[in-house]
């Protein structure tokens, strides 16, 4: 039986990575609580232990029965009856699995049952998960809304509710209604003080997955009359208090196994998370961002299962006397989906770095004052992961729906059978980059970036990192498309008309991303030479697609905007 | 009620890579060749007990094991998965031991166990396929067996009420406590390793690891007595020289065959049901499947 973590060595690659040093150290507060719990650890190296040992039972039990149980999954799907939504069978093994492993609230604090791990091997456990089955990392993959009760929640509410995720229970974010998606200042959900001071809720939610969890945030207008983003508060509903019912499951084209329901909401009895009218603008906006790290390894761990199963397929299957992966075409394309895999990987353990570091300080911080420096350097990782984010979640899903295009397109005919787990990885696929924000809107999230300098600054930080000779032309060439990047930028922010900018943002965006990750490679490559394949292959992609973004926006006039007006 | 639960269990070579020095000159397996594992029917025993464990809080499970001094490496397996702790017998003389004299051996540390009210064990190791053992140690200790257990319905009353699996059909049947059951790999598989566990008991060791730790991790064993699994040998189960190991030991095996299933002929079959059904007699017939 394979162990999904153990089988890939480009997991322990990124979870060995230099910054860990200092993001367990500060995660673990000199490892005082190894007095208080029997399986907290001593000394950093105990703790990357731990990690190890954990990662190791994710990936027996993604390899095992969650892998075993994804095609049933996808056939059998979850079912509503009166209301309540009752799980594939499978997906209730998983569950229960997970339970019992112990793999809920991972990153949660021990003194509130959870394993207090850092994000960068938590997101590692959740691309382990998703490789498995991309819909069941959905479900298990809300024990990240805990984090923002944990963040926003009073200690009261803290106490009664993460103990529970961490024992098993599952969370959903009820944020989405009819007419407000991406928009969500538009959300009606009406939440009404009673004279005892206590709320309900009344009105209806849409495409909330896992819509019949045990523990809900709630996004609803507490305030009546407001119309904006301001007159929204976060809301807890615990199902045991009844009020909530689900009317229907969406029919999805993917991720099957994750029921996505309609839900009614009548005098639902709740509880207020933190302040009114901070709702959507401070804890929404953090739950996303954590749900978007959540979709960029999500992504990843489809990028992974695509590459695998198409390379698998192309050793077996036999053409004109040999083996298809023996046809520079066919190698050619596992080769590009290797690169892709391995930049937005490598994206995607950076921006969890990046999180780690400003949320452990924001926790810091609520026990003792920070220091100027510690509060300086928590400011700079925070916009650090506010940059890298969007890019890993938007590049990250496009090249996870191109991963899976590809693997169909490598078993040809056989591929658009239901007969093998690709047609499967393509429609889980596709749902990525279009949820917590399409990737026109992860653009949006991003761009802001480009022109303040965000990525610039970040870029010049690699820049200036030591590497070793061999890999120098390959850095020369990063530094070449880096300039090319800082040129179209300049342009786009010199002419100051927003639709242009906003014409150009996806490209400038890209060409952002296409460096950071070229960066990334070559910085991989510098601590383990099995990357430099992967480096050069990546290099050679990025620096055309920045070229070809580069001469675009170069040739292009202003005026032509008249030409792509719908 | 609490229970004083034994699990029975082996480390086995794994018999899924058999290679070519898998048998030493005597005719006994050369288990330093082999990958070791805890052997399957083993740990559908173990997670039985940890769901009698569970429906009776205060109940504490125990590893039972008898090999080399490295068998505390399935004690922490099951540590790992809910076990609260191990016994590992070791001692040279064990060494070369048959079913009978493997039986006599475990008894005795049964019997030096004293206050116990369930025995569980798989219902037979991998390596040797015999079935023997969990019975034979019932038999020593005078005690009720059950065997081909697939699920424990019930334990009340001084009474369990076990689920059989047998060639033609289940049977459930009730005996008096404290009896031996051996478990079916029909069972329920066992539960995975639990993240918190295996951070809580990833130091325990047996004495003989223990010396070779660094000083910190000895004191630290120190500390937490939970970590320490316990190294018995013959001496300090009372055992009889005469009836362990290759001495008490009347079974000898002649020659371990690493057979290698190679098609030699192809069969051609109608595509209609009579050939199917005439197919399926054969196959069961023959015992490649049923």
């Amino acid at each position: 039986m394979a162990n999904f973590y153990t089988d890939n060595p480009d997991l322990k690659h990124h979870l060995n990575h230099p910054m860990m040093r200092k993001i367990v150290e500060l995660k673990e507060r000199n490892f005082t609580d190894a007095e208080k719990f029997d399986y907290a650890p001593f000394n950093f190296e105990d703790a990357m232990d731990n990690y190890d040992r954990v990662l190791e039972i994710v990936g027996d039990l993604c390899g095992g029965i969650i892998a075993d149980n994804a095609e049933g999954v996808d056939h059998e799907g979850p079912t509503l009856k009166d209301g309540r939504v009752t799980y594939a069978s499978g997906t209730q093994q998983n569950l229960e699995a997970c339970r019992k492993a112990g793999l809920m609230g991972m990153a949660m604090p021990r003194r509130l049952g959870g394993l207090n791990f850092p994000i960068t091997p938590y997101i590692m456990a959740a691309d382990i998960v998703s490789r498995a089955d991309t819909g069941f990392e959905n479900l298990w993959g809300l024990q990240d809304c805990a984090e923002t009760l944990y963040e926003f929640g009073d200690e009261d509410q803290k106490q009664r509710y993460i103990p529970r995720v961490c024992a098993g229970e599952t969370m959903s974010m009820d944020l989405t209604e009819p007419d407000a998606g991406s928009d969500l200042q538009s959300v009606m959900l009406k939440a009404t003080k009673k004279d005892d001071g206590t709320w309900v809720l009344n009105g209806v939610k849409r495409f909330i997955t896992n819509g019949d969890s045990d523990i809900h945030l709630v996004l609803a207008r507490s305030e009546e009359g407001t119309r904006d983003g301001r007159g929204l508060s976060m809301f807890i509903y615990d199902k045991r208090n009844g009020g909530v019912n689900v009317r229907r499951i969406e029919n999805k084209m993917g991720i099957k196994g994750s029921p996505t329901c309609e839900l009614t909401y009548k005098n639902a009895p709740c509880e207020l998370v933190g302040d009114t009218r901070m709702g959507l603008i401070k804890y929404v906006m953090a739950l996303m961002n954590g749900a978007r790290l959540g979709i960029a390894a999500q992504a990843v761990g489809v990028s992974e299962i695509a590459y695998r199963e198409a390379l698998a397929y192309a050793k077996d299957r036999k053409q004109f006397g040999k083996a298809i992966i023996e046809f520079p075409a066919v190698a050619e394309m596992l080769s590009i989906m290797k690169a892709k895999l391995d930049a937005s990987r490598s994206l995607l353990y950076e921006t969890a770095r990046f999180v780690d570091v400003y949320k452990v300080y924001e926790d810091i911080a609520k026990e003792r004052p920070l220091t100027g420096e510690e509060r300086q350097e928590m400011k700079l990782y925070k916009k650090l992961a506010d940059a890298l984010t969007p890019i890993a979640k938007g590049m990250g899903s496009e090249y996870c729906n191109q991963n899976a295009y590809d693997c169909i397109q490598i078993h040809g005919g056989s591929g658009f059978m239901k007969d093998y787990a690709c047609e499967r990885i393509y429609r889980d696929a596709r749902i990525t980059s279009i949820y917590e924000g399409t990737t026109q809107l992860q653009v949006v999230a991003a761009i802001r970036h480009v022109l303040s300098g965000t990525y610039k600054n970040l870029i010049e930080t690699y820049a200036a990192e030591e590497i070793k000779a061999e890999l120098l032309p390959a850095k020369e060439r990063i530094a070449q498309m880096a300039e090319l990047f800082f040129a179209a930028a300049g342009k786009v922010s010199e002419i100051k008309i927003q639709a242009y900018t906003d014409f150009m943002a996806r490209r400038l965006v890209e060409m952002a991303g296409n460096t950071i990750m070229s960066y990334l490679l070559l910085s991989d490559a510098n601590r383990n030479d099995s990357f430099n394949r992967t480096l050069h292959v990546y290099l050679n992609l990025a620096e055309s697609e920045v070229e070809k973004h580069s001469e675009f926006i170069a040739k292009f006039k202003p005026e032509e905007l008249e030409y792509y007006k719908a | 009620m609490s229970l004083n639960i034994i699990v029975l269990a082996k480390q086995v070579p794994d018999t899924r890579n058999v290679g070519k020095d898998a048998m030493k000159e005597d005719g006994t397996i050369n288990r330093a060749a082999l990958p070791a594992i805890f052997n399957p029917e083993d740990l559908n025993a173990l997670e039985q007990a940890l769901q009698l464990k569970d429906a009776n809080p205060g109940s504490t499970v125990t590893v039972l094991t008898m090999g080399l001094p490295r068998a505390a490496e399935i004690v922490r397996e099951a540590m790992y998965r809910g076990a609260d702790g191990g016994i590992v017998l070791t001692d040279r003389p064990f060494g070369g031991a048959d079913t009978l004299a493997t039986s006599y051996s475990l008894a005795q540390a049964v019997k030096k166990f004293g206050n116990y009210d369930i025995i569980l064990g798989g219902r037979q190791a991998i390596d040797g396929d015999t079935a023997q053992v969990g019975p034979q140690i019932a038999e020593k200790l005078g005690i009720p067996q059950v065997t081909y257990a697939e699920e424990i319905l019930d334990l009340s009353d001084g009474h369990v009420t076990v689920k059989r699996r047998l060639e033609h059909g289940v049977e459930v049947v009730k005996a008096p406590l404290p009896c031996v059951v051996t478990v079916n790999g029909t069972a329920a598989e066992c539960r995975p390793r639990n993240a918190q566990r295996v951070m809580k008991y990833k130091y325990a060791a047996s004495p003989s690891e223990k010396a070779n730790l660094p000083e910190d991790k000895q004191a630290l064993l120190e500390a937490r007595p939970f970590l320490n699994i316990k190294e018995w040998n013959a001496a300090f189960v009372e055992a009889d020289p005469a009836q362990i190991g290759l001495p008490g030991s009347p079974t000898k095996v002649k020659a371990v065959e690493n057979v290698v299933f190679t098609a030699k002929e192809n069969l051609v079959l109608n595509d209609d049901d009579t050939a199917i059904e005439n197919l399926i007699k054969d196959l069961i017939a023959n015992h490649t499947i049923g």
